[in-house]
């Protein structure tokens, strides 16, 4: 047993490759990334041939996983709570194919949205897909859990999820690493080739088999280590604190709740366990971290019950991350109040000095001056930044891949000029298929792609767009003299303006204009490795 | 032993290799830690604050709890000031005085400062000035963690040890040059 200092997302990591994983498959998101990064950089990685590359997007990855879970070997899928919408396809027919080697999928939410579109809560996706659902409270648990997810998953041949949440992914602390598991195992073709055939047939036989497991689930829930009753003398209140919310219950008392504490790691719910710990306790609260996920269940169809507390009922707040300070006031502890010093103003982020996108900004600015705002459909990147001045250059931001897709359904409607900006690494994860659709249909959309040869948000990741894009767009039908190189950089600005304004204005079909030029991020790291 | 720190400034400024350095010298003394972390968009140029707490027991939350930090070191006077709100009441404030401003509504600088000083303990320092002294601006935040040094609950040669430790693959003059922006802090701290 060693002993080491590593992230939530890290802790996955590395219990993943304590089991033995033949494969991660991710795309990043913030706050996943690092799990995929942590593996890319393990030793053991390198020594065993773990496969350790991005993927496309989310939904590549989850089906690669499970491509490697049906030859009888282990993968873990990684992503952010909005990749399992792009996943979701492959996730809940994996149910019902059901896994041969452990197939986990973690999946970090974002509450509070620092990085993010939404704050779904992805214990619902298990539930909604009946596979169980792993939630570490603590670093230890997540590398822990990660391990006891595989077993779990290889025990009743189903698809794990094991969920975290920010807090817990970007924060460390010590942990105890077990033995790795020993023993490769190799490739098998599966012993009932019908499986993985989702005919109607076999799909309905399956889907019987993955309900029938429902009780075995409840079953290991009740057994499972990481779900505990703590008993307490006050029960005029019991807390039942699900994931990292434990924590805050731990932290309002100094680790010596008075109250009875019901911990919930593994789902579905122990129905015994909590059986007995609502019989015991006069009023309830709920903390979780997240949608009143198991709130909901307790109050029922009827509720609220008066006898349930939680972030419905608003002894908790029902958006954002909990806090220390939120917990604590919800179970009646002093939480100090300091005032905040009038001075302070917000300081968002922004795009760095030398970005290429501030250089295409201001072409597309110019271009766009003689019709005004409201033409301009963007994506998820850096590049989002555009929406705040000094550019305020971009009129959407909603989901991978939208800006093309957007903007088609846009010009469909009429409006012209329909212009889309999307990132190299946003356009090869969801943007190929809308642009297809506007070249079928010759649409009248202007594409901008932002070429920075990387991920950039995420931390300056490689991107399978890179060297790729003219091509693809080619591929895809877009005529070749309606595909540019631009290089944003503003001694070529007047060009640049020229050659966009020609797309948007004088042309009546699909157009892709390429800005390319390297992050600034990832080049001064590439000259700082090579000592130039 | 039980300690809670909050180290801020602006993304991109070593707020992150503050935290791990004093993380690092901590584990090392056998102590138990979390450390949370701002990674993503805000590393942008935003605002970027890290919690780490420090205990001989278990540590609960990943968070500090507000009022109850033992220190705020920052290598920025704003973000100093964004974080009182979770100091404690002897806590220190250690922090640069020199301003980033990336942003048009930057408040008038004297004025933070002023603030800051009404903190239970303070020390500011222009540590911009005593990073170039020890060869490099980019030690800047290695003075801020040098100027902390004397209220962190770890000896100075632990936090010398992480230094040299987490410099030595860049080089021994980086090492060197970090050793003096380190010992330029504490010199500051204790001429107070």
């Amino acid at each position: 047993m060693t002993t080491t200092v590593l992230l939530g997302d890290e802790a996955i990591a590395q219990g993943a490759l304590d089991a033995g994983i033949a494969g991660c498959y991710a795309y990043p998101g913030t706050p996943s990334t690092e799990i995929m990064e942590f593996i890319q950089r393990a030793p053991e990685t390198r020594d065993r041939g773990v496969h350790a590359q991005w993927s496309s997007n989310e939904k590549t990855a989850m089906e690669a996983a499970l491509g490697v879970s049906y030859t009888g070997r282990r993968a873990l899928v990684c992503m952010k709570h909005v990749g399992l919408n792009v996943a979701a396809d492959g996730f809940v027919n994996a149910a019902i194919t059901g896994a041969i080697g452990g197939l986990v999928v973690a999946v970090a939410d974002d509450p509070s949205m620092h990085s993010s579109q939404n704050e779904q809560d992805s214990r619902f996706y298990a539930e909604f897909a009946h596979v169980p659902c792993l939630e570490p409270t603590d670093q230890q648990e997540a590398y822990d859990i990660t391990r006891h997810a595989f077993e779990l998953s290889e025990k009743h041949r189903v698809p794990v999820l094991v969920r975290l949440t920010t807090r817990l992914a970007h924060s460390r602390a010590n942990l105890r690493r077990a033995a790795p598991c020993s023993g490769e195992t190799g490739v098998r073709i599966p012993s009932d080739p019908t499986r993985f055939v989702l005919l109607p047939g076999n799909a309905r036989r399956n889907y019987g088999e993955l309900l029938d497991k429902q009780d075995a689930f409840v079953q290991e829930s009740t057994a499972s280590p990481f779900n505990a009753f703590l008993p307490g003398e006050d029960t005029s209140l019991g807390v039942l604190a699900a994931g990292i919310a434990f924590n805050y219950v731990m932290e309002s008392f100094d680790g010596a709740c008075p109250h009875p504490v019901l911990k919930i790691s593994q789902y579905p719910l122990p129905t015994d366990l909590l059986r007995r710990f609502l019989d015991s306790c006069e009023r309830i609260l709920v903390a979780e971290e997240g949608w009143p996920f198991i709130e909901n269940k307790l109050h029922g169809p009827l509720g609220p019950d008066s006898r349930i507390l939680g972030r419905r009922t608003g002894a908790l707040p029902r958006e954002g991350e909990l806090t220390p300070e939120s917990v604590a006031a919800a179970l009646g502890r002093p939480v100090p109040t300091p005032a905040e010093s009038e001075l302070l103003c917000s300081r968002p982020p922004r795009l760095c000095r030398g970005c290429p996108h501030a250089d295409a900004f201001r072409v597309l600015n110019e271009v766009m001056a003689p019709v005004g705002p409201g033409h301009v459909f963007s994506d998820i990147g850096c590049y989002t930044l555009g929406a705040l001045p000094p550019y305020s250059a971009i009129n959407t931001c909603v989901d991978m891949g939208a800006s093309i897709s957007m903007a088609k359904g846009a010009a469909d409607a009429g409006l012209r000029p329909a212009v889309a900006v999307i990132g190299d690494s946003t356009f090869t994860h969801s943007g190929m298929t809308p642009l297809l659709d506007a070249v079928w249909e010759n649409t009248p959309v202007t594409i901008l792609i932002l070429d920075n040869a990387t991920t950039g948000m995420t931390g300056g990741q490689d991107s399978p767009a890179t060297g790729r894009l003219t091509g693809i767009a080619a591929g895809l039908g877009v005529p070749e003299e309606h595909i540019r190189i631009l290089v944003p950089l503003a001694k070529h600005h007047e060009e640049n303006v020229a050659a966009l304004r020609h797309e948007v204005f004088e042309w009546d079909g699909p157009s892709v204009v390429v800005f390319q030029r390297e992050c600034v991020q990832t080049l001064a790291r590439k000259r700082k490795r090579h000592g130039t | 032993m039980k300690q809670d720190l909050i180290i801020a400034g602006v993304g991109g400024q070593g707020i992150l290799t503050i935290a791990e350095l004093i993380a690092r010298s901590a584990v090392r003394a056998g102590l138990n830690i979390k450390q949370s972390e701002v990674h993503g968009m805000a590393q942008r140029g935003g605002a970027v604050v890290a919690h780490l707490r420090i205990s001989s027991e278990k540590v609960h939350a990943d968070l500090v709890p507000r009022g109850q930090a033992a220190l705020i070191l920052a290598v920025e006077p704003l973000e100093a000031l964004r974080q009182l709100p979770y100091l404690g009441p002897k806590g220190w404030v250690v922090t640069n005085t020199t301003p980033v401003r990336n942003i048009d509504t930057y408040p008038p600088v004297d004025r933070i400062r002023d603030e800051l000083r009404r903190a239970p303990q303070a020390l500011l320092l222009d540590a911009d000035a005593l990073a170039r002294q020890a060869g490099s601006g980019r030690t800047m935040n290695v003075v801020v963690l040098g100027a902390a040094a004397h209220a962190l609950a770890l000896p100075d040669s632990m936090l010398e040890q992480s230094l040299q430790e987490r410099f030595t693959p860049k080089g021994d003059e980086v090492v060197q040059m970090n050793l003096r922006a380190f010992a330029l802090g504490r010199q500051t701290a204790s001429n107070q």
